[in-house]
């Protein structure tokens, strides 16, 4: 029977639903020039949201609830309050876009919210259910986030493709977790893991395997199920692009460490259970997604699309981590994906606060000449482009820097020359935009100017210079991810 | 104090491009007088480690060390011993004449400018200092922003071109050192201390994959043929600050890499390909002497020429293995390796004279091709004999700097092969064509070109610049005593090292 405790160690998930119900119900009755309201008290929701996570924490201690559907500890925290962190400052540059171009306030946080309820859900499952349930709060949530924008064209054709091939990757993830059901008779991951050795049913075990193997693919955005990728960044409100560019990469990652590591087997825990299948696999969609990531990027001309194939080679490289399949490798990766949604936060932040009403900057020539109009958003651009493309001493580098290690220890040499040579390529198209902004001479008519909302000017600035302060300060990020994974 | 002298040097520049910034956006004189500020208590502080180093014993001095990220092993750990003391006064010397250089002729954004040099000295200055690899590495990385927005935004006509392929080559070059270093992180139990590297056990092979990881790296920083082909692009396009800093200290930070990572780590590795890099540097020495011959470019033949000058540097240092391990001959390796030091330091003054000379012919007549000269002399009685002197340096004149390393170079490879000692000596012919003849082509005979007519010599900002360089080439040329003192000690040291086999 669940009991008051269940109900305790998920209060954070609790506040939040009732919070974004209360928040919709109000926002129903705000007469319109008190809407901006709901915009304060949707950041305050999640920083009172991201309190509770972190308050309700014992550090390295680790606790199930509801017989084990819900797990928290070290690696739910960190992924939790880095979602609830990242929407808070979402919110922040979300403000002005939305405004300028009139898109409801209330449709916008309360989705937001609920999404990052799925995310906590996702990150914190212990069983298939909770997984299953978590991601579909999270996409179900996000396919209406990016149609919000009913008017444009370009945003209802990115909801319908994102939609119908989300739900088919839900589809494979759900018959491969049937399958898994099958051969070990449970849904709670960790009797998966110990029912993984005795089963006779290997074969169907391997298929099941593969097709969770699909569904992660599909949500991280690896290569070759990454299609939907650069249509739905481009084509959803850049309010919604940075939230699925950014915080859902977190509970791409948490998801990909439940249903592989803690229900598939891997190194550290003794018996490698399927270990080394799912190795192998990751190993190809991290090839995969490195080059073709990094060699369409380099055609791209729209700023969107350009970051949506970098995003996939991003996710080449966490995946580098994940193929550690040790606790070195899950912390490893665990930091890449906080370091780039925080990079990639700033990315489409600083696109927010280059556009304008009826202005989208969006192609890579918008740019052009920017340093001469405002060299001090040029310089934050220039950390994020140098953060993304991995150059020290900016932060972007370190998470390189450590999933390339942790391929290294795993004896895999080769993947890591290949992650150095994505590397390369990918310095290629970040240092373009570097260029438009720096050496270009600004073209007429189309003058980029930095918004005169003040809030996302300031939120984009702390943004970026965060990228080169942690790039000085990253020792507790790491020994914090580190610490997640221990034990 | 001087416990933090070190860490002084990298960031009081870094930290003194805030205010130069900050001041600069309305009041372009601010920010100038700001940055000459900055750049001088840095050539201070710099001079300050010559009393607190003690060059008797040539060990790494004046340690810092603090745990920075404690998990990984990673340390914020510098020291130094002679070579990079001689180094980091080089840079910190060099950096002063390059503000001044600059200073009414950047006019573009000129407090931008100022503040990417400065950055950009700190980091160099930590390149020299830095004792972890990881340190050296994000040091040796970040070097090329500065780098790369100085040569996009101040260069000439191919500016993105030349800036975009000098960066991704040598990122290209660095990243593969970053996956040695995690190997050898492996291999050391987790620590990137460049001692523990030194003494952690690899076999050839591994040493031999290590050293080519390495090779990449710094080869194509020094540069070295075949990898030498973004220089003459990046000097052509650089403004002239950034050719004077890029010949001048940043084609030194691969010559100093081989001797912080190639020798100590891969040593046998090193031994066994000696040969491989002394072949190259010989063709550097020759080929890309002939090369410089027909360049129409004024910047470009001084490029190339520094590639041929940067040959020495490696071939001293590689020579060094021949003569300690095949021939025995310490004595021999010592001084090759010392020429090849000198020869660093040398050719950071030579080549930073050159480009500043090109530099202030540049800035008046807005041309760098030899034929839109001629008889310049007539019109520039002051700047000509500065001109002649710097050319005579580079063409490895006794009397200046530019002899002595060579010199030193080529006395250590006759005992080991007279093949090379002659091959390498062709330098001596070849540099003193090309630059001779170039002198001759843009200073004597009659004025041609009307535009030459209307030139005016150098004035007070010029001459002081030109005479500091002009010291330097001098000073070392005629009495090299302390700098060979100063880096004496520890150039033993490291040949000691050379003998020491790993398998």
């Amino acid at each position: 029977m669940p009991g008051i405790n269940d109900i305790l160690i998920l209060l954070p998930e609790v506040y939040l639903t009732i919070a974004a119900c209360v928040l919709l119900l109000l926002d129903a009755y705000l007469k319109p020039s008190q809407k901006g309201a709901v915009h304060w008290l949707s950041i305050l929701v999640v920083l009172v949201g991201a309190y509770l996570v972190v308050s309700g924490q014992q550090a390295g201690s680790s606790t199930a609830a509801f017989s084990g559907m819900f797990i928290r500890d070290g690696v739910s925290t960190v992924l939790k309050l880095f979602s609830l962190v990242l929407m808070a400052v979402i919110f922040v540059y979300a403000r002005p876009y939305l405004k300028d171009r009139a898109i409801p306030f209330g449709e916008f946080y309360t989705l937001s919210i609920f999404a990052v309820v799925g995310i906590m859900f996702l990150v914190a499952a212990g069983s298939l259910v909770t997984v299953y349930l978590g991601l579909e709060l999270l996409t179900l949530s996000s396919y209406a986030l990016v149609a919000l924008n009913r008017d444009s064209q370009l945003s209802s054709e990115a909801a319908i493709k994102y939609f119908v091939l989300g739900a088919l990757s839900s589809g494979m993830l759900l018959y491969g977790m049937s399958m898994v059901y099958g051969a070990t008779h449970s849904l709670d991951l960790h009797t998966i893991h110990a029912a993984i050795v005795g089963t006779e049913w290997k074969t169907l075990l391997l298929f099941g395997l593969v097709f969770m193997i699909v569904g992660i693919g599909f949500k991280l955005g690896a290569a070759p199920f990454h299609m939907w990728i650069p249509d739905v960044y481009q084509g959803a409100p850049t309010a919604v692009t940075i939230f699925i560019g950014s915080a859902q990469k977190l509970a791409a990652f948490g998801m990909a460490y439940r249903l592989l590591s803690t229900g598939m087997g891997d190194i550290a825990g003794g018996t490698a259970g399927l270990a080394p299948q799912w190795q192998l696999m990751l190993a190809v969609l991290a090839v995969l997604s490195l080059a073709i990531g990094n060699f369409v990027a380099i055609v791209q001309t729209n700023l969107k699309r350009l970051l949506a194939y970098s995003t996939i080679s991003h996710m080449g490289y966490l995946l580098v981590g994940l193929v550690n399949a040790g606790p070195e490798g899950y912390s490893a990766s665990m930091f890449y994906a906080v370091s780039y949604a925080i990079t990639s936060a700033a990315a489409f932040g600083m696109i927010i606060v280059m556009s304008r009403a009826g202005f989208e900057c969006e192609e890579i020539d918008d740019l052009k000449g920017l340093n001469q109009r405002s060299p001090w958003f040029a310089f934050m651009m220039l950390l994020v482009m140098f953060s993304l493309a991995g150059v020290p001493p900016l932060f972007g580098f370190y998470g390189k820097l450590l999933v390339l290690k942790a391929a290294i220890d795993a004896g895999m040499l080769w993947l890591a020359l290949v992650g150095a040579v994505a590397a390369i390529i990918g310095l290629y198209y970040y240092l373009r935009v570097v260029k438009v902004m720096y050496f270009d001479a600004p073209t007429e008519g189309t003058e980029v100017r930095a918004t005169s909302d003040v809030a996302s000017r300031w939120m984009l600035s702390i943004n970026a210079l965060a990228l080169l302060v942690l790039g000085f300060t990253w020792s507790p990020l790491l020994a914090w991810c580190q610490r997640a994974f221990a034990g | 104090m001087s416990n933090h002298l070190l860490s002084l040097l990298i960031w009081l520049p870094v930290l003194g491009a805030i205010p130069v910034l900050l001041a600069g956006s309305g009041r372009p004189g601010a920010a100038r007088w700001i940055a000459l500020l900055v750049s001088v208590a840095t050539f201070a502080a710099s001079l300050a480690l010559l009393p607190a180093y003690d060059a008797a014993t040539g060990t790494l001095q004046l340690t810092e060390s603090m745990s920075w990220i404690p998990s990984l092993g990673i340390n914020y750990s510098l020291a130094v011993d002679g070579i990079s003391v001689a180094l980091i006064i080089l840079t910190s010397f060099t950096q002063i004449l390059v503000i001044v250089g600059a200073w009414e002729v950047v006019q573009n954004k000129p407090h931008q400018y100022m503040a990417a040099m400065l950055v950009l000295e700190g980091l160099m200055v930590g390149v020299f200092c830095a004792t972890d690899a990881m340190l050296f590495y994000v040091f040796f990385e970040a070097m090329l922003i500065p780098m790369f927005v100085i040569i996009g935004i101040w260069g000439g006509p191919r500016r993105v071109y030349a800036t975009l392929k000098f960066f991704i080559y040598t990122f290209f070059g660095s990243i593969f050192m970053l996956i040695g270093l995690l190997y050898l992180w492996h291999k050391t139990g987790g620590s990137f201390a460049l001692s523990d590297m030194a003494n952690v056990h690899l076999t050839l092979t591994e040493q031999s994959w290590l050293f080519f990881a390495f090779l990449l790296g710094f080869a194509i920083k020094v540069p070295m043929v075949p990898v030498h082909t973004w220089l003459p692009d990046a000097h052509v396009e650089a403004p002239t600050g950034g050719s004077v800093v890029l010949a001048a200290v940043m084609l030194k930070i691969g010559g100093y890499g081989f001797l912080r990572f190639s020798l100590p780590i891969t040593p046998d590795a090193s031994h066994e390909f000696a040969w491989l890099i002394i072949v190259l540097s010989l063709i550097a020495v020759c080929y890309i002497g002939y090369v410089a011959l027909v360049q129409q470019d004024m910047k470009k033949l001084v490029a190339y020429s520094s590639i041929a000058h940067m040959g020495f540097v490696t071939l001293g240092i590689f020579i060094a293995f021949l003569l300690v391990r095949d021939s025995q001959n310490p004595d021999a390796a010592r001084l090759g390796m010392q020429g090849a030091m000198v020869q660093m330091i040398s050719h950071g003054f030579i080549s930073g004279a050159m480009f500043s000379c090109i530099g202030v012919l540049y800035d008046r007549l807005h041309s760098r091709q030899i034929k839109d000269y001629g008889g310049v002399i007539n019109v520039m009685p002051v700047f000509a004999p500065f001109y002649v002197l710097f050319a005579m340096a580079n063409s490895g004149l006794p009397g200046t700097s530019g002899f002595v390393g060579e010199f030193m170079v080529i006395l250590a490879s006759f005992s080991a092969n007279p093949w090379i000692a002659l091959f390498a000596a062709f330098t001596l012919i070849i540099g003193a064509a090309y630059t001779l003849w170039m002198v001759k082509r843009v200073l004597w005979g009659d004025i041609t070109n009307p535009h030459v007519k209307e030139l005016t010599d150098v004035n007070g900002r010029e001459i002081f610049m030109l005479s500091a360089f002009a010291a330097g080439v001098l000073i070392f040329g005629i009495w090299p005593e302390p700098l060979v003192h100063l880096m004496d000690a520890s150039v033993s040291r490291i040949v000691e090292q050379l003998a020491i086999t790993k398998v």
